[in-house]
Parts: C-alpha cells; structure tokens; sequence
C-alpha cells in the first residue's frame, strides 16, 4: 500500500513537469535543431539564432546541435514519439519517408513568398512530394574537379571553365596525358559509387529511373547513362589514368595523395575546399574547375541541405517567419560561406562573396544554375536498389570484375525488382 | 611442466605483437591529435608528430563542451553500473545456485534477448520513456542503460557465482554460519572480481553508447561525450580529423584509468579465489 502511494505521488510529481512550446508567460520556444558542425558554420547559424532572439522576444528559439550521424533515425523515433524538434535541419534525399508519414508540415503557404520567389522551381522540386512542399532546399553543392594548378599548367592542356568545359571524351584523354608512372590523372572517390555516378550522369542527358504514364519507376540503363560509368571504367581499367586503390575511397581519404603529388585532379563536393585549405601544403597551388559536361551541359544532380518544419510544431506560422529570417538573403550567404556550399537563392547567389576566384568560389558559383534534382530523389524504393543492387554492381563495374552488359542486367533486371516491390 | 626457451620467446613475441595489435589504434589516434592539419593530410605519415601542436585540443575544448559532457558520461555510466552490479549480483546468485526450470529459462530469456537489435526497440522504449516522463532526463538514460546492461551482466555473474565451490558455502554452514553470514563473509569476497568486472563491463558499455543518448536527451546541456564527439563529423562522414581525435582521447581516458587502477584488484581477486574442491 506505502509503495503504491509512493508511485501515486511520484507520477502525479512528475505529471507537473510539464514541456512545451509555450511559456506561463505567453513567450513562445522553438527548438532549432541544425547539423551545421564546421567551426565557421556553427558560429554563423549560431549568430544568426541570437539575432533573431533578440528581435523577437516572444518567439524564442533554442539553438540545438544536431548530428548528421544516424539523422535519419533520431528523427525518425523523435516524430513517432512526438519529440521532434520544431525546425529540422537535413538533407532533401532524407525527406520522403518522413513527408510521406506526415511527420513534416506541408509548407505551402506558412512560407514568405519572397523566399518561394527567390528559390529556383528546380530546388523546390528536391521538397516537394505529391502535392506538397515538405522543406526548404537552403545549401547545396556542386561535384567539381579540385586540381593540382602547377601540373596543368605544367603539361599545357586547356584548363576548363564553366563556359568552356571539357566533355567526357576530353577529360579522359587528358587524365590520360597527365598520368605517368606512379601518377594518375584523377583519383575518383567512390566509397559512394551511386550518388556520384547518378548525379554526374545528368551531364550526358542520363536518367535511369523512368516514370511511366501510370506513375510507376522503372530502371533502363541506356546510352546516355553508360557516359559517366564507362569513362570511369576506361580511366581506371584501360587508361590506367585513374588509381584503382581510391575507387573504396571517401573524399578525404584522396587528399593525402592529392597534396603528395600522386594524382593530379580530384573529383569533389564544392564543401572540401575548407578541408584542402586546412591541410594544403603551403605553397601548394590547386583550383576548382568544373566537372566534364555531356550533352545536357553542365547539369548534375543535388540533394540540397533543407529546413523543415515538423507537423507536430504548435506554431508553425513562428517557425515560417523564422525560416523566413534565416534565409534572407544575406543570412543564406553566411550560411552559405560558413559551410563552403553554395546558396540556393538567385539573390544570394548574386553575393559578391561567392564570385571571387578565391578558393574557386566564381567557378562554383557559375554551376548553380546547371544543378538539378538528384535523380533518384522522389524514388521509393532507391535506398535499397541501391544498397543491394547498385552499389555492389558500380563496385564490380568499376573494378573490372564485370562488363558494362552484366552491370546493365544488375541495374535493370534485379532493380527493377527491388522497385516493384515498393509499387505494388 | 617447464616450457623451454624459444617455445617462452615465442610465446612472448606473439603477447608483444597481440599488445602492438591492440594499441596500434590508441597510438595512432594520440599520434593524430597533435599533428596539426598539414601534417593530418600527408601522403606519407609518421607515427610521432613532427611539429606537435596542442591546437586540436584547444580547438575541440573551445568548439564543444567537452568537459560539461565528460561529466555528464561519468554521471551516466557510473550510476548505471552500480545500478546493474546491485541487482544483477543477488538475481545471478539464485540463477546459479537453484537449478530449477523457472532459473533455467530465465537463463535463456537472458541469452535471447541479446539478440535483439536495438533499433528494434528504440521506438516502443522511447514511447514507454516519454510515458514515464523520462525522455530528455538523465535518470531516464540511466534507466535505460542499467536495463541494457542486465542481461549480460547477469550472465556474466552467474558464472562467477557457479564458479565459487558451494563446498565453500556448506562448510561454513558446518562451522555454524547462517545464510547470511556465509553470504557475506565467504561468498561475496570471492566474488569481487566477477562483480568488478561487471562493473567495468556496464560502466564502459554505457560510458561508448551513443544511439540512445542521441535520441532520448534533447537538452545540450545533458549531452554525453559520444553524442558531442559526432559533432565534429559532416555529411557523408567527413570529419573535422584532429579535434575529433583530440576528444576522443579524452574519451578514452576513464576507461583506461580504471582499468590501470583496478585491474591488479581483479587479478589478485581471482587468484583469491582460487580453491581446491
């Protein structure tokens, strides 16, 4: 009888512990949570909470430090059990389940039409899902061409530029040209095979998942999408002007070989300039340079970093208005700076800051326009063609275990399979 | 039986590689965290910094509160092993010692549920936490961490108990001992080791634990050094290299600590122990 007193009194102690939105005191508290994680980043969102804070005392918003590590499943346990933070910091390829399962509010119309105007329809499209619009694509980036400047200068082949860019047939036969013994051209990083091949295929018009009349996604690997995968193969398989050792790689993993002289050009996000900048030798000269373009220029696929609202927000319209701040145009160029990305907003991509030759700003600057919605972005299903289809396939592939006829039928037969089973 | 001199190098040289194996990564990470970032992005590395900085250092404690983190892991993990060692001692004596049906498939429930992957339970225990108002609460994490290690703890002190000779237990009853007595004066010193060890075994698993101090606590200022230490990894694992290691090197500091404090305690316990039956 004492025990169960006890317990009565404890719960009924801790039902007066209350948490929410509101304040006694009407004041209202938003909680922010952002991935931001670069030293520079963090202070520039951090500043940015602070001066929205002190215009606005009624809607306070609480700053929280989220991680990009295991994103997908804290917010995916925080909305089920009704926890999740008010404004949600990630990336559009992370969105559909969550806006699919109604966790996210539908932003059409919470948002100030300034930024809906200034936002190109293209980046809309990596957050719209049906009918909605599930987040606000703010940072993305390019993959580019980091190269050591002295060895092109040095072998004197025509250095790209966004206008004038090399094609694919080009950039194999120079990486062929820059390669000698114990040197390769380019050092591909492809731990993610997937993304990189999908999202650089748009370049030679490639598509891959194809929509039909009834809504349904099929795989057809067609000649367009053999540009990107072939080129690599060649470089890697029959050029020998691509060291197969990077081919396992992640991006920073490429660097050490890249300041050392062993490759010439490295294909990377626009955001590893601030690593390159770091660890450089000094006096080592580099620059960025756009990726090849095929026969749909310069296009390549994004999934832009997003702001979201969660459905459960008792005020969504403050959180709106607070989107609404952090993105204002100047915001989104210090949010922009601090990561090293690239600002989705026309006005903010007209910043003189990011048209400086300065760590290749200009040249990555002078992509935004060519980026488009990462391919497999609105695909249910893509995660697991993927993990169990593509990624071991391209891995094959690209180690010369397998032709391009065997990775068509992986890509294609056993895909599509895997995508069925989500259409039904 | 004496084991003669190369079969003892031998037998020595492969403990000196195993101790290389297993510290090969420590030394590593320590070697890292103060390299400075040039020398973090050499094509050719060298075990020993060849210009030490303490930058990394002073960048992770400046970037992140470290320290307020640290605290709250030793908070953390040292309530949740004392919490497990309390009642896994006396529940793995009765499974040892009473051979019934009842003690055998808690044994195995024991067993089983290990298996179970936490992303399984992740949800129904965040909602049976947020009942209890224990979400975004260090009592809630301590809670949880003391369940997950129960089992397991249990498991490994049920050996333990089996492995002290009930002879033991009978021959004090003989010289007039009660339960208790024989319980506390004979048994329980035998099984200090195993308790310590399990003690270890539940600090270090919650003190490592990440997932669930990411989902369940909401508040900055509660956050464990797992959960900060991501904070200096991006996207797609891109890692901020020397403060990641700097940190962490904090974060190994306690395990190895207590390990190097109580580990002679441990030894001399099991040789205590040690008794013709």
């Amino acid at each position: 009888m004492r025990a169960r007193l006890s317990a009565l009194v404890l719960l009924l102690l801790l039902a007066g512990c209350s948490s929410g939105g509101t304040r006694d005191d009407g004041r209202i508290t938003l909680r922010f949570q952002s991935l931001a994680w670069q030293q520079e980043s963090v202070e520039a969102t951090r500043e940015l909470v602070a001066e929205w804070n002190a215009t606005h005392p009624d809607v306070r918003v609480e700053y929280v430090q989220g991680s990009w590590d295991s994103v997908h499943d804290q917010l995916l346990t925080a909305f089920e059990g009704g926890e999740a933070p008010d404004v949600i910091h990630d990336a559009s390829d992370d969105l559909a389940d969550f806006a699919h399962g109604g966790y996210l509010a539908d932003l059409t119309g919470l948002l100030p039409a300034g930024l809906k105007s200034d936002i190109p329809q293209r980046s809309w499209q990596t957050t719209t899902f049906g009918d909605g619009v599930y987040g606000v694509p703010f940072l993305q980036e390019p993959r580019v061409l980091v190269a050591n400047a002295t060895w092109l200068r040095k072998s004197g082949v025509r250095i790209p530029t966004p206008e004038m860019p090399w094609s694919w047939d080009e950039f194999r036969r120079i990486t062929g040209r820059l390669s000698g013994p114990g040197k390769y051209g380019v050092a591909w990083p492809l731990k993610e095979p997937v993304s990189a091949t999908l999202n650089l295929s748009l370049s030679a018009g490639g598509q891959l998942f194809h929509r039909g009349a009834d809504g349904r996604v099929t795989v057809r690997f067609e000649a367009a999408d053999q540009v990107v995968p072939r080129t690599i193969a060649r470089q890697v398989g029959t050029d020998r002007s691509a060291s197969p050792t990077t081919l396992g790689s992640g991006g920073s993993d490429t660097l050490p070989g890249f300041f050392g002289g062993r490759y010439a050009m490295v294909p990377l996000g626009f955001s590893y300039r601030q690593q390159i900048v770091q660890q450089a030798p000094e006096g080592f000269d580099w620059q960025v340079l756009p990726a090849p373009a095929g026969a749909a220029g310069l296009a390549q696929g994004v999934s832009p970093q997003t702001l979201s609202i969660a459905e459960d927000c008792p005020h969504k319209e403050e959180a709106a208005a607070f989107l609404g701040f952090l993105l204002r145009p100047e915001n989104m160029v210090r949010l922009a700076l601090g990561d090293w990305m690239l600002p989705t907003g026309t006005r903010a991509l007209r910043d003189p800051a990011l048209h400086t030759d300065r760590h290749g700003w200009a040249t990555g600057t002078a992509l935004a326009a060519h980026l488009r919605p990462a391919p497999a972005q609105t695909v249910r299903g893509y995660p697991e063609w993927k993990d169990k289809v593509a990624t071991p396939a391209l891995q094959e592939y690209y180690s010369g275990a397998i032709g391009l006829g065997a990775l068509r039928e992986r890509l294609e037969k056993d895909g599509n399979l895997v995508l069925a089973r989500y259409q039904r | 039986m004496r084991t003669g001199t190369p079969a003892r190098v031998g037998q020595y040289t492969a403990l000196l590689a195993y101790l290389v194996f297993l510290a090969l990564p420590f030394i590593w990470l320590l070697s890292t965290a103060f390299k400075p970032p040039r020398e973090l992005g050499s094509l050719h590395p060298t075990w020993l910094p060849k210009d030490p900085t303490l930058a990394n250092f002073r960048q992770a404690f400046a970037e992140q509160p470290l320290l307020r983190a640290a605290l709250n892991s030793l908070l953390v993990a040292l309530a949740a092993a004392v919490l497990a060692v309390l009642i896994a001692t006396p529940a793995a004596y009765v499974l040892a010692r009473q051979r019934t049906r009842l003690a055998r498939a808690v044994t195995g429930w024991v067993v089983v549920s290990q298996a179970f992957p936490f992303v399984l339970l992740i949800i129904p225990l965040f909602l049976v936490l947020k009942n209890l108002r224990l979400i975004d609460s260090v009592p809630g994490l301590v809670l949880v961490y003391m369940v997950w290690a129960l089992p397991f703890a249990l498991w490994m002190l049920a050996g333990y108990v089996r492995a002290v000779p009930r002879e033991l237990e009978e021959a004090a009853a003989v010289d007039g001992a009660g339960r208790v007595r024989t319980l506390v004066s004979v048994t329980a010193p035998l099984l200090a080791p195993g308790i310590v060890a399990t003690g270890l075994f539940a600090f270090v698993t919650a003190w490592n634990e990440f997932f669930f101090a990411l989902v369940l606590l909401k508040t900055p200022e509660k956050q464990t050094l797992p959960v900060v230490l991501t904070h200096f990894i991006g996207a797609e694992g891109v890692a901020d290299l020397g403060p990641l290691a700097a940190a962490a090197c904090l974060a190994t500091l306690p395990s190895l600590v207590v390990f190097a404090l109580i580990q002679r305690r441990i030894t001399g316990s099991l040789l205590a122990g040690a008794v013709k039956s």
